[in-house]
């Protein structure tokens, strides 16, 4: 075995952006929401991620605005912490830790330095008891605070982020969880409960699901289960409430949501159609229909210019106030289950799998997004849960990708199985995929694996697809029977060749790199063909067990075929059509690259499955990785590089070509890094740090690539370490002095002794000036903000330095000795951040 | 945001004979105007000017029709006997016609006694006809002569005995006007030269022939004689150049189209064949209610003239470009050129602000319904008259798009006796095409379960039930017929193939119903 030091096994992107509801940011250039463990900043205008606040080690579970302070921006995660961020610059202002893992957390105006969030306590009568607890944030400067004073608000929440609202502004607050709303005045410290029955008459189900409250009347709108949003009015009295019931969605009700004034109420559910109700007209109502997968949250900007939605499919669509569609940001679409096989468009080296339903998603690896999505079925999605629809099951790319065959089925209880075999031809034009032709019911029952004949060469293009109902069929593309006249269709594709092997069931097939040689599966028998005739050349097998999977070898190793049982690895030598070596080992998915001899084995080994790469005409893996995750892998391809990678070790050889992803039995998309790779990709994302809250425009990124070569050439220019670091300070205080008015300063000759001294490094020891600076601040009795800020010095010393002379320079104007006291201290706070970092 | 989604109409390929524009144009046909003669129409001939009549030898007369009359304009009837081939001069001046009797006769076309009469063939005249100097007569008989004769003095000028049997057809040159052909139920046909004695080109048909037929251009010949056609180049001294073999029947008449693009040859097999004159192949087929004895073209093919052994004159007259217009605008009135050229050509100034006009989606009827979930209105539409007959496929889909949806219980659901008995009657009426079989089959079943407690109430309905249930029954018969009739078949392919050493891979089969559709829209 191989000892891999530098291969890493990494996340990559595609992470979930629909988790929770995203925020608009007062200004509605920003859109903030939770991803994985990061929260992404979104630009509303041009879709584009501008920067990841990175930080939290649990799944974020919430993003909120900071009441007070409309730049700062709050984040919750079930790693037990509250973050504060700057959102603008990305930075990390606080971090306060609560020890409990946070469900969902909630703010108001009115309750400052107070935040309310959903935890699990531990209790003795149930596992899982969910607590609506109140947090006080501790007033200290530190950039790490634990929380102490905790005290609970409401016992049993639905730790669902959509059942707790707070209502005017947080006067009271209103939680629902099964058929019981409750509502929690601060004032008079009481709750309200109220109840409905379990079930109506006409079978809905009465259960509440969400719940929002109007911000300027004593209004709380709930939605339910069975498609019903009721409005609860009256509700400070036990006996007397009242409510009105509207009915517009004909399953459960995902998300409400009013306008900042209160004027309209937005709601969305599975129906994927965006209602917006007129708060006291509710007879009135617009639809904006078809967004794509299931509402799951809706939020409105706090000026009520933007609504956003989140869906199902891993989209947030932000929507005008004018209800009209203005950008779309779309992540990964992750199903249930892939069920076509990840692949790579050879032409856009896009990673191709399923997406929305219906759909097939090209997603750049490089850049992390999705390019577009292709519409295999092209039927109208009918969002009703419990319908069977059309599913893309199978699809495949020639070597050339001119050409795309998809298979769609749909699987009724009674009635029979509908299968459509469809034929895409890449149209120049349009840069996309145009329908060729289809083929319906290409086979009696399920196609159980579809290839194209690999040569780049040769004019005929051949798809080969084997179904459970014993056949395997070829297809080609046949020019069309009439020549004269008339003929406006092109090409297409029509059935060549059809064949069974004794009634058994075909599993897989595959062609040869060169196109001269198709290896069909029949359960345990290998059956080799020769395309060109269609004749049985050989066959192999080698029992017990059936043949899972199937690959030729490439380049130099082109002689063998290597195919995977339930316990063992084969490899024949089609020279000599026999045996020339096995292993035992469960492999479950075995995958080709296409650029070198190489080939990835993933066997399942007692809970994790293991990694080996290697080479078919070599006994010995080139490289292995044990436990690369739990669970099982399925799915994996090779993905090219753009541009080979310079690697020297043995090891690592194998990734210089081309890249191996592979998808976890919980659909996260990894890969494979070196360690040099991974510096370098760290080198490239220093250059790309944003300077300014500048939306990625076209135009910013013209100039902003400009400026960036002019920083890259100052940085050049100052080698020495000490040097570019001291530069920033000096420059800082030198602005400062400039920048003051002359009329205000000091004379000369009494500055320039502090000048002077203020440049130079102090020899003092570090601890014992950070206790004085403190000392003195808390003395000088400062605002929380800045003193927050001179916090985060500590960590970030340039950033801090010029946050602090901004802060400083109007109270010079004050007192000039104690603003060059200040100036010294500064110099040394950050003398103390340069000797802790 | 998506916009709504079309149902998906399955393109199905058209089953039978491709439309081209062969079969546009030869069907663009008025219904015949079919006249009763007194005996077998043997010869149809149109005048060479305008208005082009045609004379029409059947029995013992001869009616010369106008290009759009029923009623002869004018009649020879003073033949003793049959008369046979009346042809007219290339003048439109005079007629000739052969007679059973032996006797040719002349007409003038406005009067009506013959102007000469040419004595001297011993049996029946099948051939008649003028040479191009408009002078002298060409004639072919039974008793194997053929003779010119001189019109002004009614003399006969030669005559030759080559044949060997009788002369029934045969065609003067109309560039040169000593060139004719002969043929003759000896198998040949002959090209004379009247400077010569004897006959310059002899070709052998292989069978009696009953037709010959000059290019415009007089390089090329065709021949028609039994079952055949053939086409000789004459400028290589009568080469063979095709044999056609398309008619199961005698081959007895050969038409050519006004541009000399397609031939026609016509047959006692009651079909009319219309062929590409570059490959010869079968472009067109009309078909007629009783063996074909003759066939005429007008110039312009402005019309089909077909005489029959049941003594039925049988005329199709082209379709008028103006009237299938004049049709069109009845339908519809459009709006006139202005208005789609309003504002087309206007340049917005630089202030000016654009305001995009929105697209209009046009959707279908039944996908309005659709997308508003009006599930039966949906299918209501989608069973109106028009479309339940002359588009089934979408009556289908529609079905089947409510399937998909869940919601097709719903839509059959609630129907009166009306509505049920057209709904049934769909279903029968298409339910064994093996196109709409599987959709059909669910919601007849579905039919069958929401409306079982109703059943016994309404007489109709009872009906169709019995006549669905018969059909099912047949169907089922007939499947099972096939499928024995498939086995046998594939035993006796078995047998048939060379047994192989590696008999291990079954023979391959080729797959009896591949469903293909090629998608044109997209």
């Amino acid at each position: 075995m191989v000892e891999h030091g530098d291969i890493r096994v990494v996340h990559c992107g595609g992470s979930k952006i629909n988790f929770r509801d995203p925020v608009i940011t007062h200004d509605s250039r920003f859109l903030l929401c939770a991803s994985g463990e990061a929260v992404k900043v979104f630009s509303t205008s041009t879709e584009e991620c501008i920067h990841e606040l990175r930080g939290h080690t649990g799944l974020v579970t919430g993003v909120l605005l900071r009441p007070s302070n409309h730049l700062q921006v709050y984040s919750s995660s079930l790693d037990g912490t509250l973050r504060l961020w700057d959102f603008t610059d990305g930075i990390l202002i606080k971090t306060c830790v609560i020890g409990y893992p946070i469900y969902s957390f909630y703010a108001s105006d009115k309750h400052e330095n107070v935040i309310f969030i959903v935890a699990s306590m531990p209790s003795d009568k149930r596992a899982e008891r969910f607590q609506l607890v109140a947090v006080h944030l501790p007033q200290s400067g530190d950039q790490m605070v634990e929380a102490q004073e905790l005290s609970a608000v409401l016992s049993g929440v639905n730790p669902n982020p959509a059942a707790i609202a707070f209502g005017r502004g947080g006067e009271f607050i209103a939680s629902v969880n099964d058929l019981q709303l409750e509502v929690y005045f601060f004032k008079k410290q009481k709750s309200y409960r109220f109840f409905l029955k379990e079930d109506n008459k006409k079978g809905g189900w009465n259960t509440f699901t969400c719940v929002a409250c109007h911000p300027k009347d004593d209004c709380i709108a709930t939605g339910h289960e069975d498609g019903k949003i009721r409005l609860w009015r009256n509700f400070n009295h036990k006996k007397e409430y009242t409510y009105s019931t509207l009915h517009w969605h004909h399953s459960t009700v995902s998300s409400l949501c009013f306008t900042p004034e209160g004027t309209n109420l937005l709601s969305g559910g599975v129906e994927s159609v965006l209602v917006q109700w007129r708060y006291n007209q509710e007879s009135e109502r617009d639809f904006l229909p078809r967004l794509g997968g299931a509402i799951t949250h809706i939020t409105v900007s706090p000026d009520g210019s933007l609504f956003c939605t989140s869906h199902s499919d891993n989209k947030i669509t932000i929507i005008q106030s004018c209800v009209k569609v203005s950008a779309v940001i779309q992540g990964l679409v992750k199903g249930d289950s892939i069920r076509t096989d990840l692949m790579m468009d050879p032409r856009s080296k896009a990673l191709v799998l399923n997406g929305k339903p219906g759909h097939l998603q090209f997603y750049s690896l490089q850049r992390d997004k999705l390019l577009y999505n292709l519409d295999i079925v092209q039927q109208e999605y009918i969002h009703e849960s419990g319908l069977q629809q059309f599913e893309v099951v199978k699809a495949a790319f020639d070597a050339s990708g001119s050409w795309l065959a998809t298979v769609e089925e749909r699987h009724q209880k009674a009635a029979e199985l509908e299968l459509n075999l469809k034929l895409w031809a890449f149209d120049e034009q349009t840069q996309s995929f145009v329908l060729n032709t289809t083929i319906s019911a290409p086979h009696d029952a399920q196609i159980t694996a579809m290839c194209f004949c690999q040569p780049t060469d040769s004019q005929t293009t051949l798809l080969v697809s084997t179904s459970k109902d014993g056949h395997f069929k070829a297809w080609q593309l046949a020019a069309p029977a009439h020549t004269e006249g008339t003929d406006d269709e092109g090409p297409s594709w029509l059935c060549d060749f059809v064949s069974a092997y004794h009634g058994l069931v075909p599993e897989c097939c595959s062609f040869s790199a060169d196109g001269s040689l198709l290896a069909v599966v029949f359960q345990e028998v290998v059956t080799v063909w020769s395309p060109s005739t269609w004749e049985l050349l050989t066959t192999l097998s080698q029992p017990p067990g059936a043949v899972s999977d199937l690959c030729f070898g490439r380049l130099s190793c082109s002689k063998y075929l290597l195919g995977t049982t339930a316990s063992n690895l084969l490899c024949w030598n089609l020279l000599t059509c026999s045996l020339e070596w096995t292993t035992s080992m469960d492999v479950r998915r075995l995958v080709a690259d296409p650029l070198s001899e190489n080939m990835a084995a993933f066997c399942y080994q007692s809970g994790s499955t293991d990694l080996f790469v290697f080479k078919p005409s070599e006994p010995r893996p080139l490289f292995s990785h044990k436990a690369v995750c739990s669970g099982k892998v399925t799915q994996a391809v090779f993905a090219p590089r753009e541009e080979m990678l310079e690697s020297c070790e043995e090891s690592s050889q194998w990734l210089n070509r081309s890249q191996l992803y592979f998808l976890t039995q919980q659909m996260d998309l990894m890969t494979f890094t070196t360690k040099a790779e991974e510096d370098r990709l760290l080198a490239s994302s220093k250059q790309l740090v944003i300077d300014d809250s500048v939306a990625m425009t076209p135009f910013y990124l013209l100039l902003g690539k400009h400026r960036q070569q002019q920083q890259e050439h100052q940085d050049s220019d100052s080698s020495l370490w000490a040097e570019r670091t001291a530069l920033p300070q000096t420059s800082a205080s030198m602005k400062e002095l400039l920048q003051t008015p002359a009329h205000v300063l000091p004379s000369t000759s009494y500055l320039c002794s502090m000048f002077v001294q203020s440049l130079l490094i102090s020899v003092s020891d570090a601890r014992e000036e950070k206790a004085h600076a403190e000392e003195e601040m808390e003395s000088e009795k400062e605002e929380e903000d800045s003193e927050e800020e001179m916090e985060s010095s500590r960590s970030k010393p340039e950033l801090a330095a010029a946050a602090a002379t901004e802060s400083d320079t109007p109270a010079l104007t004050k007192a000039q000795a104690r603003e060059l006291r200040r100036v010294r201290k500064l110099d040394h706070s950050w003398l103390a951040g340069l000797l802790d970092s | 945001m998506a916009s709504f989604k079309p149902t998906k109409i399955q393109v199905y390929p058209k089953l039978g004979e491709k439309v081209t524009q062969d079969t546009l144009y030869w069907k663009n046909y008025k219904a015949p105007v079919q006249i009763k003669e007194f005996g077998a129409v043997t010869s149809i001939d149109f005048s060479p000017v305008t208005p082009h009549n045609f004379a029409v030898t059947a029995f013992t007369r001869i009616h010369i029709y106008g290009p759009f009359s029923q009623e002869p304009v004018k009649s020879f009837t003073r033949f003793k006997d049959t008369a046979y081939c009346g042809r007219f001069r290339s003048d439109g001046q005079l007629l000739v016609a052969g007679c059973e009797d032996s006797v040719v006769r002349l007409f003038d076309v406005s009067g009506k006694v013959a102007l000469r009469l040419f004595k001297g063939h011993t049996k029946a005249v099948h051939l008649t006809d003028f040479t191009s100097d408009r002078y002298q007569i060409l004639t072919g008989s039974d008793d194997y002569t053929c003779r010119l004769w001189d019109i002004p003095n009614a003399t006969e000028l030669t005559t030759y005995t080559e044949h060997t049997d009788y002369i029934r057809c045969g065609v003067t040159s109309k560039l040169n006007r000593d060139l004719f052909i002969t043929g003759s139920y000896d198998h040949t046909v002959k090209l004379f030269d009247a400077r010569v004695e004897k006959s310059v080109i002899t070709m052998d048909h292989g069978q009696p022939v009953e037709s010959v037929l000059l290019y415009p251009s007089e390089g090329l010949l065709v021949s028609a004689g039994g079952r055949h056609v053939k086409v000789w180049d004459l400028l290589k001294g009568g080469q063979p150049l095709v044999s056609l073999k398309n008619h199961h029947k005698t081959v007895t008449s050969l038409a050519l189209s006004s541009n000399g693009q397609r031939l026609l040859s016509a047959s006692l097999d009651r079909h009319v064949k219309v062929y590409n004159t570059t490959n010869y192949k079968v472009v067109h087929n009309f078909d007629y209610a009783a063996s074909i004895l003759s066939l005429g073209l007008a110039p312009d093919d402005a019309s089909i003239v077909v005489g029959m052994t049941n003594s039925i004159l049988s005329i199709k007259h082209r379709k008028n470009q103006e009237d299938s217009k004049e049709i069109a605008g009845q339908q519809r009135r459009r709006p006139s050129y202005r208005v789609f050229v309003k504002g087309k050509n206007y340049v917005p100034k630089q202030d000016d602000y654009l305001v995009s006009k929105p697209v209009k989606e046009h959707l279908a009827k039944y996908d309005k319904q659709l997308q508003r979930f009006n599930v039966s209105k949906a299918l209501d539409t989608a069973l109106g008259t028009y479309i339940r007959f002359r588009k089934p496929e979408i009556t289908v889909a529609v079905i089947k798009e409510l399937d998909r949806r869940g919601t097709l219980k719903n839509a059959l659901a609630g129907r009166d006796e009306r509505g049920l008995s057209q709904l049934l009657n769909f279903i029968i009426g298409n339910l064994v095409d093996a196109r709409f079989t599987p959709v059909l089959v669910t919601a007849a079943e579905m039919i069958l379960d929401i409306y079982q407690s109703v059943i016994g109430q309404s007489p109709v309905v009872d009906r169709q039930l019995l006549r669905l249930q018969d059909l099912v029954k047949r169907e089922i018969e007939f499947q099972k017929d096939l499928l024995e009739v498939l086995g046998m078949l594939d035993t006796m392919f078995a047998s048939s193939l060379p047994r192989k050493e590696s008999a291990s891979a079954s023979a391959p089969t080729v797959d009896p119903f591949p469903t293909c559709s090629l998608n044109t829209d997209s």
